[in-house]
């Protein structure tokens, strides 16, 4: 053991730098994912697309002001800022075009529905972007790389991913978790949560909660798909990627559990980048097979609550 | 209208027989079609019982492999179409005794989860499966027979057609059957079957191992069909597609998987042909227009006109 630690360690660091980073990534986007089927009962499977084109938007938006003599420290800024224009400007459209009509439908429906919009955006991003891989990492190189000590060697990773991307899913976290226990409209997001029909009977704008939540989702995922973009190109396929395993963390999590979520993308990330460097083939394979043992055990989910059955 | 449907399978089936001798690239396009509807059926039976599976594309997969796999060892059509049956019952059967345990969004991911370990296994097992370059599958001999290509793409057509009639048929049986009708109850009040003695679990596995079997019988056609197998057949969006395609047909009666195929890969091979980039787009909109304008699919839709002209 000993020896293999020797022998591993540094890749070992490197793997759990690595997870520690992709795991704030999966988080944002999987809490948006969450708290939308959480409240409106649908499974998104366009978020995987609003993913995309949050990124894709912020590395345009990105080449585009840095090409307009933008300095390379507002370069973050911008990113967050794009990732919320872009959730504020899809969200509402596709809330009140397209979901607003099939509240009512079968849940089959509601995810065709979205598995539709899902296709349509998938060649949307590709008429506007083309299928070149596309690069923009000014945040990531404005921010330089730092030699993390580990035993008695170091590790260069880049300060992007160790401070910015945990960083932002932990004030993430913590702000949401705030927001939904301790402000008005966050305890109205959590009673239409647990219970619809007592929520709406007590007076509450149901409509106006699924368009509040869904907005804020999609900035969510378009917020992790942007502040992917500096650290790998931006190709076709993406955001199908990203859904899968989206899908992954909230199974396990439980639904509508953000603690649940952050954990789970914690185990998912580390996972992942353990078995891309122990065992490559084992990369794709790892969180589903996270998911199964923890659905073996907890069926309902890691963090789910077990519901009564109806007689 | 559940009368005349043998009667609209005929004339459903003789439009393919003409559609096939007049232009022979329809030919292939239809014996896909053929093979996707065998498989939808599997996806209407578990519909019957309220659960989707979005990760069906592994049977099909299962059975495209199984095909390629053993074509050069065993290379006769009819044996390999059984042991690509069989191998996907037994491996329905595995999966279906753990997923069985699971409803809705759990139903719905595990089997997820299942397809895409699948598919990183054909993937990075490069050594066996070529990774996604894929399988090539030769011409192999039907029944002892030894064909030339255009002998063998009819002699595919006719058995995808034939076993599209027996396995509708006997589906069709099934599904009037107390252990067919019990699928109902599992969707509306799965707790009240079991008060009356269903074992409600029992019944959905069934549905489950015959589904699966569907799909293994679907994509060994298909592998014949277009003799060339790669890992995409089990990505997730290939599962999409399938529910896609129950919906597009209407989940009613036992022809909606093949109307609904058929529309499928017409619309598909049509918009490939004249939109390159936006054929996804194209279909994404027709699912939505389905959706939202034609609630019951084609199905319904024929069966409306019908019962439009028998008042």
């Amino acid at each position: 053991m000993a020896e293999w630690f020797q022998d591993n360690g540094l890749l070992l660091g490197l793997a759990l730098l690595d997870g520690l980073s992709s795991a704030g990534l999966i988080f944002l986007v999987a809490v948006g994912l969450n708290l939308v089927f959480g409240v409106l009962r649908i499974i998104n499977v366009a978020h995987g697309s609003l993913y995309a084109i949050g990124a894709y938007s912020a590395a345009s938006i990105g080449i585009f002001l840095s090409g307009r003599g933008l300095p390379d420290w507002a370069s973050i800024p911008t990113l967050i800022l794009s990732a919320a224009l872009v959730g504020a400007i899809l969200g509402p459209i596709i809330e009140r075009l397209l979901l607003r009509r099939i509240y009512a439908q079968e849940e089959v429906v509601q995810l065709l529905v979205t598995f539709a919009l899902f296709m349509i955006l998938e060649d949307v991003q590709k008429l506007l972007w083309g299928v070149q891989p596309i690069h923009h990492d000014t945040a990531m190189r404005w921010l330089g790389t730092i030699d993390v000590p580990f035993g008695a060697d170091f590790i260069p990773f880049t300060n992007y991913q160790l401070f910015v991307l945990p960083g932002i899913a932990i004030v993430t976290l913590v702000g949401l978790a705030w927001f939904l226990r301790r402000t008005l409209t966050g305890r109205v997001i959590v009673a239409v949560t647990t219970d619809r029909e007592a929520a709406t009977a007590m007076g509450i704008d149901a409509a106006k909660v699924f368009l509040l939540t869904f907005t804020f989702g999609a900035m969510l995922a378009a917020l992790g798909g942007a502040l992917s973009s500096p650290t790998a190109a931006l190709v076709p396929g993406i955001g199908a990627q990203t859904i899968v395993l989206s899908f992954a963390v909230v199974a396990t999590a439980g639904l509508g559990q953000i603690e649940g979520a952050a954990l789970t993308s914690l185990m998912m990330g580390l996972g992942r980048s353990i078995a891309v460097y122990f065992e490559p083939e084992l990369e794709v394979v790892v969180p589903y097979i996270i998911m199964v043992l923890v659905l073996l055990v907890r069926p309902q989910g890691l963090f789910g609550v077990i519901e009564t059955r109806r007689v | 209208m559940r009368k005349i449907e043998p009667f609209l399978a005929l004339l459903l089936a003789a439009a393919m027989i003409t559609a096939a001798v007049t232009a022979p690239w329809l030919r292939f396009v239809l014996t896909i079609a053929l093979a996707k509807g065998i498989a939808v059926i599997g996806i209407l039976l578990l519909l019957r019982a309220g659960q989707v599976s979005f990760g069906h594309a592994l049977y099909i997969a299962f059975g495209a492999y199984t095909v390629a796999f053993l074509a050069p060892r065993y290379g006769d059509a009819v044996v390999l179409l059984l042991l690509a049956a069989v191998g996907a019952g037994l491996l329905g059967l595995v999966i279906g005794l753990f997923v069985t345990r699971y409803r809705q969004i759990f139903f719905g991911m595990l089997n997820l989860a299942m397809s895409m370990v699948f598919y990183s296994l054909l993937e990075k097992l490069y050594h066996y499966t070529k990774g996604s370059d894929g399988i090539r599958v030769e011409i192999m001999p039907i029944a002892g027979q030894t064909l030339d290509r255009v002998a063998y793409e009819w002699w595919i057509f006719g058995i995808a057609m034939g076993l599209a009639f027996v396995l509708g048929f006997l589906i069709r049986l099934y599904l009037s059957s107390p252990m067919g009708e019990a699928l109902a109850g599992i969707k509306t009040r799965e707790t009240r079957l079991e008060f009356m003695g269903v074992p409600a679990r029992g019944v959905l596995l069934a549905a489950y191992v015959m589904s699966a079997m569907l799909g293994g019988i679907g994509g060994a056609i298909i592998a014949m069909t277009s003799r060339h197998v790669t890992p995409l057949l089990s990505y997730w969006t290939s599962s999409g597609e399938l529910v896609f395609i129950a919906i597009l047909g209407g989940a009613g009666g036992v022809l909606g998987p093949f109307l609904g195929a058929a529309a499928y890969e017409l619309v598909r091979i049509y918009a490939a042909a004249s939109f390159a980039d936006a054929w996804q787009m194209i279909l994404g909109a027709v699912l939505l227009l389905v959706i939202l304008f034609a609630p019951g699919g084609l199905w319904g839709m024929a069966a409306r006109v019908m019962k439009g002209r028998a008042q």
